[in-house]
């Protein structure tokens, strides 16, 4: 066996040399198999416990929610629900699910495999990552704190096999939006129970063979860091629009890799782009490279309870001397978009107040209205998790810092762990970070500066602010809300516990072949719509 | 030479019990922790999942309970990967890791062997400077530049051979062997040669030549078997270190084995699988050097007695 | 000192010298250290100085050896980053050797009981996942240099001992050593006198391959933020850099690889020759 490995082993190096005449992506027009870079292995495929951009790609294959996103904007499209009403007063959301919409093993989805599905994701025991997505639904973060014990409580309701009721505690008009995320979507009832408890974490049903889906596709075969194949799902109800005969979903973390990947024809579609280049691939390929934008902020936490930070003159100085725009243009160099508030401008006609900018003799009279000079400040740490890009970044920051403002930062990469668990204990003094909206609604930022919040992690907290974002949750109108979240911008953008730097971009090469593919705010790209044609 | 075995084994439960000791309270006391996400778990949440794992007893439970499962052969669901029991993960990775170990070091101990044998008989000569200049470049090369390079070469420039993968595509299983190969070759390379001056001072070899044994015979026969030694005591830590250090190169290439799994482990605090791997590792270790001992040992006559 | 020591070490410094080899290394290494020392004095530029409107630049008139992405003389960067891996690597190999030599002999002459309790130590040590192990230090220690060489050494060391355990107890069965013991020559004294330099060839070959290794582990470990923070590099941490570039920008992996392989080819010519030099049993040439 061995003698014949290393033989071979030998002898596939002539063999090889020969080379192959067509690759994958070549052979894939006629099998239409989409090969896909899917960035970090997925962690499971249950979508009441994972939290990854990853996970959220083969998701979309597996599942369908009440709503999906529309490929090339963002309003919900009827998906599992075929047709919905909401009441006047904008709380009770009454859902119409389709008759054929089944599960890959033939079962009728029904409206209490939602109700069941919502009742997991809620269980306090199944600690899944994501539970404030349903917090808008009566009593829903009552019962996920355990307050409450009985789920019919929860404004959930099953009023039919193929009606479903949702009452909410205030208006949500961006509820609809929050229906196409894979947390809130239907799990199979009885697959699960076969292999567990309601809440049981990481049982055998997410296994090939196992899983049972209502999405698009059905789960074939999973090999851990190898590839995840999903193939067309023949009963699902708009089986005939699907032209993928399959997705291929590459965990591959090594941007290199993925690179190298795609020029040897063996990716359609890559998670990212080596950031050196980003710069080449656009005058040599504009055609294959792709920068969207995208619905995240690159910004800075700050320590509010270290002095001198506790002064917001001192944070001011400190956004005022970045010159954002030589940052995106000359170092992060990905098509980003200078940010000046938290929220990214987004299509939903939120335009965030812009007040930021770049002004370091104004800078200076700050640092020195508040008392603060080099002297007096000793060098302060800044934290960064160790990636080439972060490390570009925050050498820009310090030597602009420096020059603008004549103070030391000593930079400290960690590893990702170290970074995350530093922050969350408030032990840092600057750090970078950075946020991808779940859903397309200013308050998937807003929400996060809302004192002692998770994600918070500044230490700031501004009952003001606080006070907004309730009267945002609680406005009937899109325009009232906005006008709420309008004025907490403003606040935050004054206080600055955090200091917006750019809007990303998603960077990543797209095989010609594939059509169907539009590029929008979320990255979200539903695979009904995608097929490869030369 | 069993007794040697068994009394090696013997030492092997305390050995293991020191390590699984002193990794449980060093993962337990590192910072940061298998539930650190970028969305921050709310206290609530956290609570439920230290219960889940068994967390939020005293560390002292934790580690007896630990011990006991470990006694039973349990080693416990990963922390990154829920679904998957950290044996079901080792036993994915192992056999890939292990096939890549195996020909790695086939092809160093090839190429190392026969360079440092070349260079060993005319020292300082060309027949030695070459070989040995070769042998070094090899050290310089990290494989982050190596693999990179051949590649970019090979499976771009030259498109013979794929980039990517392990036993997907014929050939995909060259450039990893040759990239994590080749450093360890250049190894024993110089090991050889420096073990091959040794032994070929010594009058046991002199007398071979005055009895006109020929050289092919006096090196092969006489001089390898002592040449080797340091050879030999490096290949057993080296074989530990390519399974362990195959990191990189799998990395590189895509490949899904134990390397990846160890490193990661430690990078996302999956306690379990850090342990799991690290016992799994102690245990290669323990057995590979017992090995390159047991070699030794069966090379040089005189060690045999110890 | 006696005559009878100094002429011995004279003799042995006369056949390094002799061996141009190991001479053009040693040369070589000198200067480097010399350049590392007064580095900050003659450094072109400043290492951090970032010229954003230049970017990445091939070798020029203005920087001899091109620029990065951040438009940083690399020459500068370059050499500032010699002194930490030449410290690195001199430093951790140091601690390595003295260690493993030591704790190798000990074991290896010792043999028994206490040979298996050394020797199973070292299994130990091999078995503690390394990564977690640093995270750790940085803990207890923060960001240290000093540290740093110690928590490479510390670990470098494991080989070392087995390596020279292995021929200590080869040697220590050959008949200069039982005369000796015969004679009465006292345990510290055949070990230093007798063992240590006889096991010296294979120590000295492998040292010189430990240092590359530590100069490229250092770059790993500032992946964990242990050893240089940037806009401080090293030679490891160029190499790494330049690798991910290298189609775009050829000058950043070469220059500094270049610098690198050119060291450590002096350093095994000098081990080289110090090893033919040290070597009792080879004869004047």
């Amino acid at each position: 066996m061995k003698k014949i490995n290393i033989a071979s082993l030998l002898l596939l190096v002539f063999l090889s040399a020969c080379g192959e005449s067509e690759s994958k992506v070549d052979s894939a027009l006629t099998e239409q198999v989409l090969y896909f870079g899917n960035g970090t292995e997925p962690k499971d495929l249950d979508p009441h416990t994972v939290t990854g951009v990853p996970e959220s790609h083969i998701l979309m294959a597996l599942l369908e929610g009440l709503v999906m996103r529309h490929p090339e904007g963002l309003d919900p499209l009827p998906a599992v629900a075929e047709s919905w009403t909401i009441s006047e007063d904008g709380k009770t959301y009454i859902f119409t699910l389709r008759e054929n919409a089944i599960w890959s093993n033939g079962d009728q989805v029904t409206a209490s495999d939602f109700v069941w599905a919502w009742e997991r994701m809620l269980t306090p025991s199944l600690g899944s990552k994501y539970p404030d997505m349903l917090y808008d639904v009566v009593n829903a973060e009552e019962f996920n704190k355990g307050i409450i014990k009985d789920f019919s409580k929860v404004g959930v309701k099953s009023l039919g096999t193929k009606i479903l009721s949702v009452r909410l505690k205030n208006p949500a008009p961006y509820f609809l939006g929050l229906l196409a995320h894979y947390t809130t979507r239907p799990v199979h009832r009885p697959t699960i129970e076969k292999f567990g408890e309601i809440d049981t974490i990481g049982s055998k049903w997410t296994r090939p063979g196992n899983f049972v889906g209502n999405g698009p596709f059905t789960l074939e075969d999973w090999q851990l860091n190898k590839v995840l194949k999903v193939k067309k799902n023949p009963l699902y109800w708009d089986a005939d629009k699907v032209r993928l005969n399959g997705i291929h979903f590459f965990p591959v973390d090594n941007a290199t890799r993925e690179d190298l990947m795609f020029r040897n024809g063996q990716l359609h579609v890559t998670s990212t782009v080596p950031l050196e280049k980003i710069e080449v691939y656009s005058k040599q390929y504009p055609d294959l490279i792709h920068i969207d934008p995208y619905f995240g902020t690159y910004y800075l936490r700050v320590n509010v309870k270290k002095a001198p930070f506790d002064n917001k003159l001192v944070r001011k100085a400190l956004s005022l001397s970045i010159n954002r725009k030589e940052i995106v243009e000359k170092v992060a160099k990905g098509g980003q978009i200078p940010a000046f508030s938290f929220t990214p401008p987004d299509p939903n006609s939120y335009f965030p107040p812009t007040t930021l900018e770049y002004d370091p003799v104004l800078a200076q009279s700050l640092l020195k209205e508040a008392g603060v000079s080099q002297e007096k400040l000793p060098a302060f740490e800044y934290l960064y998790n160790t990636s080439e890009g972060h490390q570009k970044l925050a050498q820009a920051f310090q030597q602009m810092w420096k020059q603008n403002l004549n103070i030391d930062v000593e930079l400290a990469n960690t590893d990702w762990k170290v970074y995350l668990s530093r922050q969350n204990i408030g032990d840092y003094t600057i750090a970078r970070a950075g946020w991808i909206g779940d859903y397309p609604d200013p308050k998937t930022f807003l929400d996060m500066m809302v004192s002692d919040r998770g994600n918070n992690q500044t230490g700031w907290s501004n009952y003001e602010y606080d006070n907004l974002l309730i009267k945002a949750a609680q406005s009937p109108s899109q325009e009232e809300r906005f006008k709420h979240f309008y004025k907490a911008e403003q606040i935050l953008m004054d206080e600055l516990p955090i200091i917006p730097i750019y809007t990303y971009t998603r960077v990543y090469m797209l095989n010609q072949d594939v059509k169907g593919w539009s590029p929008n705010l979320l990255d979200s790209h539903p695979y009904q719509f995608v097929y490869l044609e030369r | 030479m069993i007794s040697l075995i068994l009394r090696r084994l013997g030492t092997a439960i305390p050995v293991l019990l020191a390590v699984i000791t002193l990794t449980f309270v060093m993962v337990h006391s590192a910072p940061g922790g298998p539930f650190d996400e970028e969305k921050a778990v709310s206290p609530e949440v956290l609570v439920k999942l230290n219960e889940r794992y068994n967390l939020n007893e005293p560390l002292v439970v934790q580690y007896f309970d630990y011990l006991g499962n470990v006694l039973q052969g349990d080693f416990g669901p990963s922390f990154r990967y829920p679904s998957r029991s950290v044996t079901e993960l080792i036993s994915i990775g192992l056999p890939i890791t292990f096939e890549l170990a195996l020909y790695a070091i086939l092809f160093a101990l090839m190429l190392g062997i026969i360079a440092g044998v070349i260079s060993s008989l005319r020292p300082n000569t060309a027949y030695d400077y070459v070989p040995m200049t070769i042998a070094m470049a090899g050290i310089c090369i990290p494989s982050i530049v190596l693999g990179p390079s051949l590649t970019l070469i090979f499976g771009i420039q030259l498109n013979w051979l794929p980039v990517t993968g392990w036993g997907d595509i014929p050939g995909d299983k060259v450039l990893p062997t040759i990239t994590l190969g080749t450093a360890y070759a250049a190894y024993c390379a110089r090991l050889t040669r420096g073990g091959m001056l040794e032994i070929l001072n010594q009058d046991f070899i002199r007398t071979a030549r005055a009895k006109g044994l020929s050289e092919f015979r006096v090196v092969v026969v006489h001089a390898l078997r002592g040449g080797l030694t340091p050879v030999i005591a490096f290949l057993g830590p080296a074989m530990a270190g390519l399974l362990a250090g195959s990191f990189v190169v799998e990395t590189i290439f895509g490949i899904p084995g134990l390397g990846r799994f160890y490193v990661e482990a430690a990078f996302n605090r999956d306690y379990t699988m850090i342990l799991g791997t690290s016992i799994f590792f102690s245990c290669l270790i323990i057995s590979f050097n017992l090995l390159s001992d047991l070699v030794a040992a069966s090379l040089n006559p005189k060690l045999r007695d110890q | 000192m006696n005559t009878a020591e100094s002429s011995l070490a004279k003799k042995a410094f006369d056949r390094l010298v002799s061996n141009k080899l190991s001479l053009f290394g040693g040369i070589y290494v000198l200067l480097l250290i010399v350049l590392a020392i007064f580095t900050p004095l003659i450094a072109p530029y400043d290492y951090a100085y970032q010229d954003l409107n230049l970017g990445p630049s091939g070798p020029s008139a203005e920087h001899l050896l091109g620029t990065d992405t951040l438009g940083r003389d690399l020459l500068t960067r370059m050499m500032y980053g010699s002194r930490i891996s030449l410290m690195v690597g001199f430093l951790a190999t140091m601690v390595a050797l003295v260690i493993g030599v030591l704790w190798g002999t000990i074991a290896g002459f010792a043999g028994g009981r206490t040979d298996a309790v050394m020797m199973r130590i070292v299994d130990v040590l091999y078995g503690i996942p390394f990564i977690i192990l640093i995270i750790l230090l940085m803990v207890i220690f923060g960001r240290n240099l000093v540290l740093l060489f110690m928590a490479i050494g510390a670990v470098e060391w494991l080989t070392m001992s087995r390596i020279v355990r292995s021929q200590v107890m080869s040697l220590s069965q050959q008949e200069f050593v039982l005369s000796a013991e015969a004679m009465g020559v006292s345990k510290k004294d055949i070990i230093s006198r007798h063992l240590i330099p006889n096991a010296i060839g294979p120590v000295i070959v492998y040292a010189t391959l430990t240092v590359p290794q530590i100069m490229l582990l250092e770059a790993f470990l500032s992946f964990l933020g242990l050893g240089v923070q940037a806009p401080m590099s090293s030679w490891g941490l160029l190499i790494r850099d330049g690798a991910v570039s290298m189609e775009e920008y050829w000058w950043l992996l070469i220059f500094p690889s270049l610098a690198f392989s050119l060291t450590l080819f002096s350093l095994n010519f000098i081990g080289d020759g110090l090893r033919d030099a040290l070597d009792p049993r080879t004869g004047p040439n």
